[in-house]
């Protein structure tokens, strides 16, 4: 209890300056440096992130890092475990597996990114329009998209390639792009349809707004949160299917070095010398679990209701 | 007395289709006029029609039949440009703070989009111009750069309306704003609108379910009942003389904050509930409810006649 | 003082979230006597619907904790009951209807099992005992159809018939208390004034008392007999309906007269109203909360929460204009109400019907 003096009570009025002080001051802000200060406090996010980063530091210079190339064959030092010379060991034909390794996960991961979000934005979009304009356009690209992902994607991915030929890094996108933007799509148009009938798409429309101002400035932004987590998820996925298709032999063709080439490979010889395969999919399965924990912090931080 | 027609609907009807029950009349056949600089009123209890009306006349949805005219043309034959124009004569605000903002806009981009579509101001002007808005209804500067969810109910509300105001609108529609804000709020709210009304001589069409607060505020007063229009009058002329037995019961049913006047006063409680509007029969609609309903009432729909200058009642007991 | 059938004193209940304390109610003392009707008025946040959860033991927790004070309904200690006897007193002994009937009645139930769950939960009857009771009660409510409409599902009834489903469910056992949390404010004026005579009958026939939350001051007029007006969390001032509405003391309490427009008052373009917005419960003024809004604030508000003063007839209000060293600023105040009275027109009843 407080004591109040009450002989010594001050009955002056108040002036506006002593009343202003339940206004709070906060710094000016944009839309992303807020949802960063949120990421910032998720410390499983954070740390993906940072190990993230340190991979892409490493598939970048980690080839630099010591003076052999992937694609020289050096017959006196095959079959090699770890060891000074040699920080990750060699292969059958004596090649360096440090530098594969980086080199393989510059591939994996270029395609991994490039084929998540090419097949989102072509997703995002479809299904915006889709959704927003409804009726007939709707009905059409939703059928197309049931009939579509009715068959198992890796048919396609399969046919594709076959058709275009394997090993390069644009056919691999392509092929993951023609059957990845289904999902998204779906996803939007279900999203775009709760959007659209919020009073703030409404308001934009009665300001006279055209229906691409509205899909592109209001409708995809507000998805973008649960899209963002669905890409992050999305990642891991392509580089397991990057993996699998060049364990079959579609994928990335020798000497070029990626992941799943890496594994396949070792696959061969996994009993004599473990550690060769070991590594690439320690490296893979770092890869989707830091995807993984960073897509759960996103969603957190991106979901406005989640703020305060 | 006798202002310029600014917007003005002739017949308008709008339904819907439910899949398997049929058709939702949610206006039948509306005749309004709303004069430039005057507060209309639009009264009804929920799903009479009246949230389905203001967004035919802000061109959100498409009327079935009948006409929506602005200053003499009608607002479905324009072209382009004039339907931009339109968008940027009449503007709209909205019931749901919370949700007639974009959550990932601040309130300069919020306030600005209106700016951007029409073209009106750029780059420092721009600026400036949401600024003013923004003291306009009585928010900081430093506002400008928060989000919605940083605000309160009442403070989005004046978001929405600077929103709304960035156009510089002639006709103003006002969707329920202040039915889900707190007491002192509300009044904080209209007495903004009030203001905003006289610098700007903007038209209100103000859609809301209270009465008391409407009867305040209006030049005129429509009570809408199932889609339809039942009485419409001046203010004070609707409150001391209505005739139709619909106006009669709401205004008896609402409370007055007087506990002397509550122990006083006779109520007309009406039997039921407010009928759906789906598969609307051809008598009157509050025929079902009405006390003083009889034969004639079940059989054919009264049409809204004049019963003294400017009073206009549907009514077959009239 | 024990024949109040509920006695809460100095309550106070605090969330506890991730972004600190939040002290959604601050130390209040109220209490409700045999077949009256009492009204917890204040608008969102002040704290009310907190308050008679707590007292119904519906408290959320965690985040919620009573952090202080004590509630005794009919001399038992409500906060130190087992979970057992809670609930041997919820919906039986006192019950609550809600603002948003949908969402607290089972869409897979029909609505006769419904009324009849709690009446069987706390009386051994069978079935058919319990279904003749169901039917007594909907006569009760005169409930249109009684047959068949006791075989609906919550869906199939319009929001008023769902809002007398609630009332019939919370009154079957005949409860001491009926908390009624904002019971008409989803509903249509015309339905609303069905509900609010149903309540009023059934407290009669039902020998219940009444504690009515809300912010709509017509309602209050309409069945409160006694008021508490609560702030963030304090109850500023209390008394008497006629007290409040026609002797209102504190300040909060003018302003949210003043905002309401009257059906029956001349008209009036221009509200009163009270600037600003309430202020946050996660850092609660020191002083007086309302002083930040209160346009007779003076430093000794800001420093300090105000005693409470009694004037007569069991009316009391929280503010520092009613001590001795304020006189002057309170006469001013007394003058402005006065003149505002005056000009908004109360008490006149040209042609109410």
């Amino acid at each position: 209890m407080q004591i109040i003096q009450r002989n010594r009570l001050d009955f002056t009025p108040l002036s506006p300056d002593e009343l202003s002080g339940e206004e709070m001051v906060r710094p000016e802000t944009t839309y992303f440096r807020d949802v960063w200060r949120n990421l910032k406090k998720r410390k499983t996010a954070i740390a993906s992130l940072v190990i993230l980063a340190l991979l892409v530091f490493m598939v970048l210079f980690g080839p630099m890092m010591n003076s052999y190339n992937y694609y020289s064959n050096d017959y006196s030092a095959a079959n090699q475990g770890p060891s000074g010379e040699h920080w990750f060991g060699t292969d059958t034909l004596g090649r360096d597996l440090w530098t594969r390794v980086w080199v393989g996960g510059r591939v994996s991961l270029l395609i991994a990114i490039l084929a998540t979000i090419i097949p989102y934005a072509i997703g995002m979009l479809i299904g915006g329009v889709s959704g927003y304009f409804g009726g007939k356009i709707d009905m059409l690209i939703m059928r197309i998209i049931d009939v579509l992902m009715g068959i198992p994607s890796l048919i396609y991915d399969i046919l594709l390639i076959m058709v275009l030929g394997s090993g390069s890094i644009s056919t691999l996108v392509l092929a993951f792009t023609i059957t990845g933007w289904l999902g998204s799509a779906r996803t939007t148009r279900g999203l775009v349809l709760q959007l659209k009938e919020r009073e703030f798409v409404m308001a934009s429309t009665t300001l006279g707004a055209s229906p691409m101002r509205i899909i592109l400035r209001h409708l995809l932004p507000n998805t973008l949160g649960i899209i963002v987590v669905g890409m992050t998820m999305t990642i891991p996925s392509v580089i397991f299917a990057e993996a699998f298709l060049s364990f079959i032999g579609l994928g990335i063709t020798p000497p070029n070095p990626s992941w799943g080439q890496l594994i396949k490979e070792a696959s061969e010889v996994f009993k004599q010398y473990p550690y060769r395969f070991i590594i690439p999919c320690i490296f893979v399965g770092l890869t989707m679990l830091c995807f993984n924990l960073l897509g759960d912090g996103l969603r957190d931080a991106l979901d406005p209701r989640l703020r305060s | 007395m006798e202002r310029k027609v600014l917007l003005e609907t002739q017949d308008l009807r709008k339904t819907f289709e439910i899949r398997g029950r049929g058709t939702l009349t949610a206006v039948g056949g509306v005749n309004l006029k709303l004069h430039a600089g005057e507060t209309l009123g639009l009264v009804g209890e929920s799903g009479c029609g009246k949230t389905t009306l203001g967004r035919t006349l802000v061109k959100l949805y498409r009327p079935d039949s009948g006409r929506i005219l602005f200053e003499g043309k009608d607002i479905w034959t324009q072209n382009r440009k004039e339907n931009l124009h339109y968008h940027k004569d009449v503007q709209m605000i909205y019931q749901d703070p919370y949700a007639s903002l974009d959550p990932l806009s601040v309130v300069s981009t919020s306030i600005g989009e209106g700016l951007d579509i029409h073209g009106l101001y750029r780059g420092r002007e721009r600026r400036e111009r949401i600024l003013e808005l923004l003291q306009m209804v009585g928010l900081n500067r430093e506002h400008a750069n928060r989000f919605p969810h940083e605000f309160s109910g009442g403070q989005r509300q004046r978001i929405g309306i600077a929103r709304a105001l960035a156009v510089e609108p002639r006709v103003l529609v006002c969707d329920e704003p202040i039915s889900a804000l707190d007491v002192s709020i509300q009044a904080q709210i209209i007495n903004l609108l009030m203001r905003l009304q006289q610098e700007t001589g903007m038209a209100y069409l103000f859609i809301t379910h209270d009465l008391s607060m409407v009867k305040a505020i209006s030049d005129r007063i429509a009570v809408m009942y199932l889609g339809s229009i039942v009485e419409m009058a001046g203010a004070e002329t609707l409150y001391a003389r209505h005739c139709h037995p619909y106006t009669e019961a709401l205004l008896s049913a609402i409370p007055i904050p007087d506990p002397e006047v509550e122990a006083k006063r006779k109520r007309i409680l009406l039997r039921g509930d407010i009928p759906s509007p789906v598969n609307l029969g051809k008598g009157c609609p509050f025929a079902g409810r009405c006390p003083r309903a009889d034969a004639k009432c079940h059989d054919s729909c009264p049409e809204l006649r004049e019963v003294e200058k400017g009073h206009f009642a549907a009514c077959h007991r009239v | 003082m024990t024949e109040h059938i509920l006695d809460v004193r100095d309550l106070a209940v605090s969330f506890f979230t991730y972004a600190g304390e939040v002290q959604a109610v601050r130390g209040i003392t109220w209490h409700l006597d045999r077949h009256e009707t009492v009204a917890l008025v204040g608008e969102s946040g002040c704290g009310k619907s907190v308050t008679i959860q707590t007292v119904m033991g519906l408290l959320q927790s965690p985040p919620g904790r009573v952090t202080g004070g004590s509630i005794h309904f009919e001399g038992l200690d409500m906060l130190k009951l087992t979970p057992r006897e809670l609930r041997s007193i919820q919906g039986n002994r006192m019950s609550m209807i809600f603002q948003d009937p949908l969402s607290y009645l089972n869409p897979t139930m029909r609505v006769g099992e419904q009324i009849a769950e709690s009446y069987r939960l706390h009386h051994r009857v069978n079935r058919r005992e319990a279904q003749a009771k169901v039917r007594e009660m909907m006569e009760l409510i005169s409930f249109p159809e009684p047959e068949r409409n006791m075989r609906a599902f919550p869906h199939q009834l319009s929001g008023g018939m769902r809002q007398r489903i609630m009332v019939a469910m919370a009154l079957i056992c005949s409860p001491g208390i009926l908390f009624a949390d904002e019971p008409t404010t989803a509903l249509d004026v015309t339905i609303q004034a069905q509900i609010i005579e149903l309540m009023n009958e059934l407290k009669e026939k039902l020998d219940t008392s009444i504690v009515l939350i809300t912010h709509d001051l017509g309602v209050v007029a309409n069945m409160a007999e006694r008021i508490y007006v609560m702030y963030a969390g304090k109850i500023v001032e209390r008394g008497s309906a006629a007290d409040i509405f026609y002797r209102p003391r504190h300040p909060y309490t003018w302003g949210l007269l003043q905002s309401v427009p009257r059906l029956d008052a001349r008209q009036d373009r221009v509200f009163r109203y009270i600037p600003g917005t309430p202020p946050d419960l996660l850092n609660p003024p020191a002083g007086c909360p309302f002083a930040a809004r209160c346009p007779y604030a003076c430093r000794a508000c800001a420093a300090y929460m105000p005693e409470e003063t009694d004037f007569e007839n069991a009316h009391a209000c929280r503010c520092w204009l009613y001590h001795e060293g304020a006189e002057e600023l309170r006469k001013k105040a007394e003058a402005d109400w006065k003149e505002q009275g005056k000009e908004v027109g109360s008490h006149g009843e040209e042609g109410a019907s």
